[in-house]
């Protein structure tokens, strides 16, 4: 061993070797710099119109955002995500990003890359955010791209935003929403996305939306359900790389498949953070409920998860419902149902969500682990089924 | 291109990159491009990497760094002497210090 070996570690950011000894008060902080968004898309769980006056005024101001960042350093951040919405409306986004990267901080930007400029992407180059960009690209062509995003001239930005990226070697991932005016791209969109990114495995789509997290349109969420893959299609998705999804899938559920209990938090809820675009720290972002968020205008950051989060973890359900399916379920660790997709659904933090359910039950069904008709909370031999799928 | 490493120089900690101290443990974050080896690169120097870090403070020649850990740790100075050159020789190759301009 070197000496320098010795003494010092090269480490990545998901190295379980970064700490070793105490773990800081907070890891990862995700920031939601507004909810306002150049595209409109079909499928969104959150976005705002661009030129919401409203929400524009309500939003954190420079110097906010400056101090939240600098807490979260003092608190041991090592990471934060800026998302929305589309961050990079916000007119302060450079200053925030170089702000935050001087704390000794890693960005990750979520984006949809319109707003990317030439000087935008020196700034990047000369200041790396040290974690790949995620763009989301909604179609291969014009036509397609556009129905989702609705907005005339942004698949041409986006083409343009990504480009800048390339042509200056900022590392950057593709990402998707597979929906009916794009769907019959899905081969093509897998192969341009894995060619321009560099990345070596395909790009993640998303398929089985979220309702819109403020519970703020009946209709949007009506619009949403019929975009929503049916359990079928997932299914059908999900085996179009079938050797890799199923061995991914078998270790899955040996490590997390299994009834859940009565608690309510079993993501990493709690043990970091989210701050929406007005200052309202939530354990996550889809989760909108008022009576799980503090506001850091009136509370610090420090507070707000040594005081407020903790009692997260404790959370348990009392709808009888839930209790009689969700809490005994084997399924649970397929199912994507929690506390935030319930509250967005149905307004209660421990309500089953039936789209969820039955993605899950159709899963399940394709992978050997229940037969047709078959529920997950019935199961008593669950343990069993799960070394059978593991010997597959 | 060798990066020789001279114990009569000071070195300090390059403007390129920010050190955080995290729960006892020092955290090199490249903060310009082409820090380090690669995009995500983060360095941790252990307990004696951390002391040797906090005494690059622009006053000490390397030589004196050398002598200052010999009264803290206890350790043959020819010893100490060859780690702390290795370690500033990987430190310096990464671009995480620099020499210090005299004035």
């Amino acid at each position: 061993m070197t000496p320098a070996n010795r003494f010092s570690e090269k480490i990545s950011m998901n190295s379980r070797r970064l700490w070793k000894k105490k773990h800081p008060q907070l890891g990862h902080l995700d920031i939601e710099l507004t909810e306002r968004c150049d595209n409109n898309c079909v499928h969104c769980s959150i976005n705002l119109p661009e030129n919401d006056v409203r929400a524009k005024e309500r939003e954190l101001k420079t110097g906010e955002w400056r101090r939240v960042l600098q807490d979260a350093a003092e608190l041991g951040a090592l990471s934060v995500r800026f998302t929305g919405g589309e961050p990079l409306l916000r007119d302060d986004f450079a200053e925030l990003y170089v702000f935050a990267r001087k704390l000794g901080i890693k960005i990750i930007v979520f984006t949809n890359a319109r707003k990317i400029s030439p000087e935008l992407a020196d700034l990047l180059a000369r200041i790396p955010p040290l974690e790949r960009i995620e763009v989301s690209v909604y179609g291969m062509r014009r036509e397609s791209y556009e129905a989702v995003s609705r907005i005339p001239g942004s698949f041409d930005e986006c083409r343009r935003g990504l480009d800048l990226l390339r042509r200056n070697h900022i590392p950057f991932a593709i990402k998707g929403a597979l929906l009916p005016a794009n769907k019959n791209e899905i081969d093509e969109f897998e192969s341009w996305a894995m060619t321009l990114s560099g990345i070596g495995h395909p790009p993640s789509f998303s398929l089985n939306f979220e309702l819109r997290s403020r519970r703020d349109s009946a209709a949007k969420n009506t619009f949403i359900k019929n975009l929503r893959a049916t359990p079928e299609e997932t299914v059908a998705i999900l085996n179009r790389h079938r050797e890799t999804y199923r061995k991914g899938i078998r270790e899955f559920c040996m490590k997390f498949i299994g009834p859940p209990g009565v608690e309510l938090f079993h993501c990493g809820a709690g043990l970091g953070g989210c701050l929406d675009a007005y200052g309202q720290f939530q354990p996550c972002l889809a989760l909108r409920a008022p009576e799980l968020s503090w506001n850091l205008r009136e509370v610090s950051l420090r507070d707000a998860l040594t005081r407020g989060l903790p009692r997260l973890r404790k959370m348990t359900a009392v709808n009888p419902v839930y209790l009689q399916r969700c809490a005994v379920c084997f399924l649970k660790g397929l199912c994507s149902q929690c506390p935030a997709r319930s509250w967005a659904e149905h307004g209660s933090l421990d309500s089953p969500v039936e789209y969820f359910c039955a993605v899950a039950h159709a899963q399940a069904v394709d992978l050997g682990l229940l037969a047709e008709g078959e529920h997950g909370w019935e199961v008593t031999d669950w343990r069993d089924r799960i070394s059978r799928l593991s010997a597959r | 291109m060798t990066f020789k490493i001279k114990p009569e120089e000071i070195y300090v900690p390059s403007g390129d990159v920010v050190a955080r101290e995290i729960e006892g443990e020092i955290i090199i974050v490249p903060l310009s491009a082409g820090i380090g080896d690669a995009e995500d690169d983060l360095f941790s120097l252990n307990e004696t990497g951390r002391v040797f870090w906090k005494m690059l403070n622009g006053e000490k020649t390397l030589a004196q760094i050398v002598k200052a850990l010999g009264k803290q740790f206890d350790a043959p100075l020819a010893r100490i002497e060859k780690d702390v050159v290795g370690l500033a020789g990987e430190l310096l190759k990464r671009r995480l210090i620099v020499e210090k301009k005299r004035s």
